[in-house]
């Protein structure tokens, strides 16, 4: 039953070499200091961990006051969005192997989004860009008793922008974003998209004029960052492209 | 401290509390208190699919579904609440459809439909393909359809508020609920909701266990809330461990894995569930496939150098079905494990995943405080709840539609009951329970770590209180848990802050943990027979003479202030399914 990848997994499982890593991380708290602050810290971790395991580490055995978000630990609720050497990435889906641990590792909040207290950032205007959209099925006349028939093709013009967790990862990447916070931003654009093109709504019309105004999807300036940021593989780039397309267009 | 009045106020933001919540903003005043951002709760960790008979591929109804909940159930199901979870599992389905779901299609254009472990045509014939589906993300979609829905509907959230505590008043010698008591992550502020009618929806416990499926934030919050105050817990001891967790991880691969033709093997290469589950093979229920898989491993078949696991194999399926039918599963194998799902088997194990206990409720979702008594204004729902639409064990598939079915039913119960009623009047000081405890916790200045605690009722709960059980293992972990117990008395924690004070708040979901490990225990200890979940080496065999009854667990406490666990039973209501041996 066994190959020579999965032995050679197995095999390094059981070595579980241990190295000592430096995370070096972004601290900011209002309670003690308006200034944000780097602070280092040394520990032994297995760099097939996630960088949300190292978080941890330092949070129960050396810094209790270490304060960020998270919940699944596996890349499906969201929460765990920061700035991993620069990028940014969900910390619970980044193995401490694949980020050179020989080098600091450093850690920030996500930027464009002001910072409440460590790695926490106020996610409040980032969920009103997605209402704004008007995130949920428009449609008329009566409901049939059935389900809504559609076909398969139909359903995949929109799957990839479904897979959206909300982290904020691509929109708190974008340059546009950062520098004009009224920018709707990528991820409330994707949620757009799963809607425009989902044959079962009729509501295109209402958000493609939401979505024309004057911080709408033509502030994009197509540097792809919001498509190498997402922990879900979303091309966002190119549903961005899809919307601006539709407007033009009108048809979706 | 605040004090806010609502009509309804329902506490998680789950796919039960969105539902409900849905139901509850059209008919009255309500508020969602929640820990976590409604889009971060863990039914988006849900995978595989959610039953109902739509009939849209074969031959199906919901008389064969219910007959399957109860069966996969051991027979602790009560069946006219596994009957309602059938029967409105269709309804379930197309109005989730209707809401916008982006449902995977048949050729058709209609739902699709898949197998799921234990979900038979007429009675176990063989397997039926009932589990609508998502790709591999079913929960997700539900969770962020939910979500939308609410958005839509203007609900009403306050997010990251954790309910600390519910507050039950007595009127003319009735227990009645007032409202609860809430901490406010971001500033550290205590919040008394006062609320005609309020629905747990706070999710499961599993975070009691080391290898488990659930995420950080599943402490039992909403059990723990209400099991303080005298009311309490059904079924503790049956908790689902799912039969394949990513090896030493836990994280979840979906038994639609399994469902597309996914095959376990044994270091030999061998289909052994073939030997365990003749009719359903890798498709029987989840309690009798995690058995086998561990049965295989004490054997000395398991895999790898310390034959502590088996594999997952899908490399027979063509590589575009996973791709189009399990994308996450396949991508957690290549992300944590560095395995190619298409040419090498993923090593698994079984992985702690679903109480199937918690808050006893009846059909409408109303909290009970003994066998029969309604307790007026309280409701739960979803995995916080016990029905018992599950038994002594889950059928997979059957979760993301409990939280639906029962959801709807609880949001509605408790607008209705909100309409019809005045507010409760709230005790004197009603936040003292949870000022003191807040306060406690930041002075304290014991020796004794959060961390280090919670590892160690986590290991003890994993050798002892998981898949196989004894007399002997129990015992080992009621006692450590005893000590545990006692030592968190002198637990502090190192930051002493307002703003944003996880480490506060970990250390109240650690006492919520223990607390739940200890009813959980001692309700494994008293049920002498294996029965779905709960598997007793001591006593491998069903007994339903003695134990044909639910478990209900009550903290006393006596005149010296010391804490004890009573229990009680209560009897499962029958109607038309006679108890049969179990075989798949």
């Amino acid at each position: 039953m066994s190959t020579a990848t999965l032995d050679k997994v197995e095999a390094e499982a059981q070595a579980s070499p241990y190295i000592t890593v430096t995370f070096r991380i972004r601290r900011f708290n209002p309670e003690i200091s308006d200034e944000a602050t780097w602070q280092d810290f040394e520990l032994e971790i297995d760099p097939k961990e996630r960088v949300l395991d190292g978080l941890h580490k330092i949070k129960w055995d050396m810094d209790g006051t270490l304060t960020f978000r998270r919940s699944c630990a596996h890349g499906i609720c969201g929460s765990d969005a920061m700035r991993i050497n620069g990028r940014n990435r969900l910390a619970c889906k980044t193995l401490i192997k694949d980020i050179n641990p020989d080098k600091p590792i450093t850690v920030e909040p996500i930027k464009g989004l002001t910072v409440l207290k460590d790695l926490v950032v106020d996610m409040d205007p980032f969920f009103q860009a997605y209402r704004d959209v008007m995130p949920f099925l428009i449609t008329k006349g009566n409901e049939p008793t059935r389900e809504r028939l559609q076909s398969a093709e139909d359903r995949a013009r929109f799957d990839d922008t479904t897979k959206c967790i909300l982290c904020a990862a691509c929109t708190s990447s974008c340059p546009v974003f950062w520098n004009d916070g009224q920018y709707f931003g990528p991820a409330a654009i994707v949620n757009a998209h799963r809607f425009i093109f989902d044959s079962r709504d009729e509501g295109g019309e209402q958000r493609l004029e939401v979505l024309n105004d004057k911080d709408g999807v033509w502030r994009c300036r197509t540097t792809f960052n919001c498509t190498d940021a997402c922990p879900r593989g979303i091309e966002v780039t190119k549903a961005i492209q899809e919307v601006k397309r539709a407007l033009i267009t009108r048809r979706f | 401290m605040q004090i806010h009045k609502y009509d309804t106020v329902i506490v998680g933001a789950g796919g039960a509390g969105m539902r409900a919540a849905i139901e509850a903003t059209k008919r009255s005043r309500t508020a969602v208190l929640t820990k976590l951002y409604p889009t971060r709760s863990h039914t988006g960790a849900a995978q595989g699919g959610m039953a109902a008979a739509l009939a849209n591929v074969e031959d199906d109804n919901w008389e064969w579904h219910t007959f399957d909940t109860i069966k996969g159930g051991d027979y602790l199901v009560d069946q006219d609440a596994a009957e309602i979870l059938a029967k409105e599992a269709i309804d379930a389905v197309l109005d989730l459809e209707k809401m916008g779901l982006p449902f995977n299609r048949t050729p058709e254009g209609r739902i699709d439909q898949r197998r799921f472990g234990g979900h038979s045509r007429n009675h176990g014939e063989a397997p039926v393909r009932r589990a609508c589906y998502a790709a591999d993300r079913t929960g997700h979609m539900i969770l962020q359809t939910l979500y939308q829905n609410c958005v839509k509907e203007g609900v009403e959230f306050f997010n990251e508020f954790y309910v600390l505590d519910q507050i039950l008043v007595e009127e003319d010698g009735v227990k009645k609920s007032a409202g609860v008591v809430a901490y406010e992550l971001a500033t550290g502020e205590i919040h008394v909701f006062q609320a005609k009618a309020v629905v747990y929806a706070s999710g499961g416990t599993g975070k009691f266990f080391k290898v488990t499926s659930n995420a950080h934030t599943l402490t039992g919050d909403g059990q723990a809330a209400v099991y303080r105050r005298g009311l309490p817990l059904e079924d503790m001891e049956f908790f689902q461990f799912h039969p394949t967790g990513i090896w030493r991880m836990g994280i979840l691969l979906t038994e639609g894995a399994r469902g597309e033709g996914g095959i376990l093997r044994n270091k030999d290469g061998e289909r052994f569930m073939e030997k365990y589950a003749p009719v359903m093979k890798d498709l029987a229920s989840r309690d009798v496939v995690s058995r086998a898989i561990y049965t295989e491993i004490r054997e000395g078949r398991g895999c790898g150098p310390e034959g502590d696991h088996v594999y997952l194999d899908l490399t027979h399926l063509p590589p575009e079905q996973l791709d189009a039918k399990l994308p996450d599963i396949t991508e957690f194998a290549r992300t944590y494990l560095g395995i190619e799902p298409y040419t090498d088997p993923i090593p698994i194990q079984p992985t702690a995943h679903y109480a199937m206990g918690g808050i006893p409720t009846n059909v409408e979702g109303e909290v009970l405080s003994d066998n029969t008594t309604v307790v007026p204004g309280l409701y739960a729902a979803g995995e916080v709840a016990c029905v018992s639409v599950h038994g002594a064990n889950r059928l997979g598939t059957n979760s993301l539609l409990d939280i639906n079915v029962f959801g709807r039913r609880a949001g509605i119960a408790a607008a209705e009951y909100s309409a019809d009623h005045d507010y409760a009047e709230l005790p004197e000081a009603p936040a003292q329970f949870v000022v003191d405890q807040v306060e406690r916790l930041r002075a304290s200045t014991g020796n004794e770590r959060v961390a280090q605690l919670r590892k160690e009722l986590q290991e003890t709960m994993d050798a002892n209180v998981m898949v196989f059980r004894t007399e002997q293992t129990i015992k080992t972990a009621v006692e450590k848990i005893g000590e545990l117990r006692a030592r968190y008395r002198n637990v502090s924690v190192q930051d002493k802050g307002k703003r944003f004070n996880t480490d506060l708040l970990e250390a109240i979901e650690l006492g919520n943990l223990l607390d739940l490990a200890e009813v959980m225990a001692v309700s494994a200890l008293a049920r002498k027979e294996s029965r779905g979940g709960h598997y007793r080496e001591d006593y491998p065999n069903r007994d339903d003479v003695n134990f044909m009854r639910h478990t209900m667990a009550y903290r006393e406490v006596g005149a010296d202030g010391a804490e004890s666990i009573r229990l009680d039973y209560k009897p499962v209501v029958q109607t038309r399914y006679q108890p049969m041996e179990r075989k798949y």
